[in-house]
């Protein structure tokens, strides 16, 4: 003891801080995602607070230095994500930033991050180009992407005898990448894509879309968007009796939150994939119901999965003893994920978190046994499957 | 066959138009209202129209009310909650530029709008319709939801009363005239601070009738307002400000201009309505129903 005090001591009189792995003494982590518009319930705060809890577990240390989480809101916005990535990293230490819900945010604070030489994890938007031809050797994407949700849901709607679709696609880059993505796994399975029809972001109303769908006489109506937009659509297909009419409804990116804001009478029976469920297996109840005390609610495969990545980032720190970039992205690219979140995880050359994703189907208000008891478990695809080859994701990085 | 689209996708597509205009309307009448009569340009509209689905939502989880008492209950309360903002806050403002009133409406909306968030989350609450107005009926061209039919008439019911409130009885002419000239009025006894507090009230309640009117359609979220009012706006400019006729008339049409966009380019469906907007200003300056000052 005598003798760390007096390290401490002499690092002091020299000016240089006793740990001195950790550049300005602390590890700051940014957590930046939508935390009042139409995706704040997708990951929002519930990500800040995953983002705390995984930074408590660690001691609120690693290697000696304190971990700090901060946040803020993007309004959906890539340019004032840009200015705040800017900000963060340029002057307030912020050593790496995460979440980074809407695609199009998450592409341009990727972009930012690879120039500054900092580390971003994903875990709020879901287009695959981040570990494709837009990855980055400090860009990591945690949870899911369009490729995975297109193989869980679109496959397995095909393989029930799904074989035609119509999509409702969101009119933005997420959008496009999830019904391409999802029409060629229909395609590959033998369906086919009968017609789509793009929408704004919060349309709102989607009786006019919803008629279309109708008339195309598709057996599967694939709703390509996310958040509120989800909802509302499959709220007015339940009145404009699209699923008593034989067809089915699939929400390509539907999450508990948005099960949740639903309710079971109007959702059930929706299959949805998630990496995430919070009644899976022991570890992931203990986490689900920390995370439930704290915040009120579950958390989705975005929260746990931003829990797992802040977790992932400080024990590689911890592995290089540093927390610089190249040394701590080398590790965290070297080290497994096993957590609440993912079992037996891994991460490809290309930032790509690769783990099993899930494919759920909703259950009837009957058979739910109590508050957020919403998911069977139909299926577990594994990582594999769900997620691109790295060597053949387009990543300029791994050839 | 209509330029590629079958008569029946056609017809549907007239009718969900028509429902989404009853929502236009309705909305759009409020703000004419008190636009016409106060000179305030009520950006807190939205926020009032969803206070309006929440105290729908909060009297049925909360007290148990159901749908019917809520379409009398929200009006009432959001219009009080109007009264007294107009009586506390609002009024000191009317002898400034309408910009305060803006400044302060589009301040209040925001507040409201992230107090309800804070509470009730992005996501919001569903609300089911009433079990009298479920199900649907299969009209040949189109499946039409039974509640879609209750909306479109009674938005008409509502409008087509608010109507001959102002322009065909006594209280609407006294109204009428306290906007040209309170002095003149309040010399005949009448208490002009008194009916101005009275329209406001009248607006929001409107504005509460949609939002009940809309909770078993839409999410009830703190967002639903946010969401509309900015083309429920461009649907009073198209009108003409403060025409009230002009406002409901114009709500169906764009209703229905927005809902055909949606069949044959529905990507530009959210912008129609201001295509239209700007096409309006420039060809009629003071709208299409609106008096050339």
């Amino acid at each position: 003891m005598a003798r760390f005090f007096a390290s401490v001591a002499v690092a002091a009189l020299l000016g240089v801080p006793a740990w001195a792995e950790v550049s300005d003494n602390k590890v700051r982590i940014g957590i930046l995602n939508d935390q009042t518009g139409v995706y704040a319930d997708f990951g929002g705060l519930g990500s800040v607070e995953a983002a705390k809890m995984a930074a408590e577990e660690f001691g609120g240390t690693v290697l000696g230095a304190p971990v700090e989480i901060v946040s803020a809101d993007h309004q959906n916005k890539p340019d004032i994500a840009s200015n705040i990535a800017r900000q963060w990293y340029d002057t307030e230490q912020v050593d790496a930033i995460m979440e980074l819900t809407t695609s199009s945010v998450a592409l341009a604070v990727q972009a930012l991050s690879a120039e500054k030489k900092k580390i971003n994890l994903v875990t709020g938007a879901a287009t695959a180009d981040l570990t494709g031809k837009a990855c980055s050797p400090y860009g990591f994407h945690w949870a899911y992407d369009t490729h995975a949700l297109a193989v869980g849901t679109g496959g397995a709607l095909v393989e029930d005898g799904g074989d035609s679709w119509f999509f409702l696609t969101a009119d933005y880059a997420f959008g496009y990448s999830l019904e391409e993505n999802t029409g060629a796994v229909v395609k590959e399975k033998g369906g086919t894509v009968v017609g789509s029809v793009r929408h704004p972001l919060a349309a709102t109303d989607f009786s006019s879309f919803l008629l279309q769908a109708q008339s195309s006489g598709a057996k599967v109506v694939g709703l390509a968007n996310a958040g509120l937009d989800t909802q509302n659509a499959i709220k007015q297909a339940a009145e404009f009796g699209i699923v008593q009419g034989g067809q089915r409804m699939a929400g390509l990116l539907f999450t508990l939150a948005e099960v949740h804001g639903l309710g079971l009478e109007t959702a059930q029976g929706l299959t949805l994939t998630e990496s995430f469920y919070w009644d899976r297996t022991e570890a992931s109840r203990e986490f689900a119901n920390r995370f439930k005390e704290r915040t009120g609610k579950m958390p989705n495969m975005v929260q746990a999965g931003t829990y797992s990545g802040v977790l992932h980032y400080l024990k590689a720190i911890e592995a290089a003893g540093t927390d610089e970039t190249e040394a701590v992205a080398a590790k965290m690219r070297e080290l497994p994920v096993s957590d609440a979140f993912a079992e037996s995880g891994r991460v490809g050359p290309n930032g790509r978190m690769i783990s099993d994703v899930y494919l759920m189907e909703v259950k009837t208000p009957a058979e739910s046994k109590g508050e957020w008891d919403y998911y069977t478990v139909k299926a577990t695809i594994p990582g594999d499957q769900a997620y691109i080859d790295p060597a053949k994701a387009g990543c300029p990085l791994v050839q | 066959m209509i330029f590629g689209i079958p008569i029946q996708a056609f017809m549907g597509q007239i009718l969900i138009g028509l429902i989404n205009g009853s929502f236009y309307a309705l909305l759009s009448l409020g703000l004419a209202v008190i636009f016409g009569l106060l000179r305030v340009i009520n950006f807190a509209h939205g926020a009032q129209y969803m206070l309006g689905a929440f105290v729908a939502l909060l009297a049925l989880n909360w007290l148990g009310l159901n749908y019917w008492f809520a379409l009398i209950l929200a009006p009432l309360v959001v219009g009080a909650f109007g009264a007294l903002l107009e009586r506390t806050m609002l009024s000191r403002l009317y002898q400034l530029d309408h910009l305060y009133g803006l400044l302060f409406t589009f301040g209040l909306a925001l507040t409201l709008e992230g107090t309800m968030r804070w509470y009730f989350g992005a996501s919001g609450q569903p609300y089911a319709a009433p079990a009298a107005l479920t199900g649907a009926v299969n009209l040949g061209f189109m499946v039409l939801p039974i509640y879609r039919g209750w909306v479109i008439l009674a938005s008409l019911i509502v409008c087509l009363a608010v109507w001959a409130l102002i322009e065909k009885t006594r209280l609407g002419a006294t109204l009428r005239a306290a906007t040209e000239n309170p002095t003149l009025v309040q010399s005949f006894g009448i208490n002009v601070p008194m009916l101005l507090t009275l329209t406001y009230a009248l607006g929001a309640g409107l504005a509460a009738i949609a939002g009940v009117l809309a909770a078993p359609i839409y999410q009830v979220s703190p967002l639903m307002g946010s969401n509309i009012i900015i083309v429920v706006f461009a649907v009073v400019v198209v009108g003409g400000m403060g025409s009230i006729m002009g406002a409901i008339v114009t709500g169906y049409l764009l209703g229905i201009a927005e809902g055909l966009t949606k069949v044959f380019y529905p990507e530009a469906s959210n912008i129609v309505i201001f295509v239209i907007m700007a096409i309006v200003l420039i060809l009629r300056p003071a709208g299409l129903f609106g008096k050339e000052a």
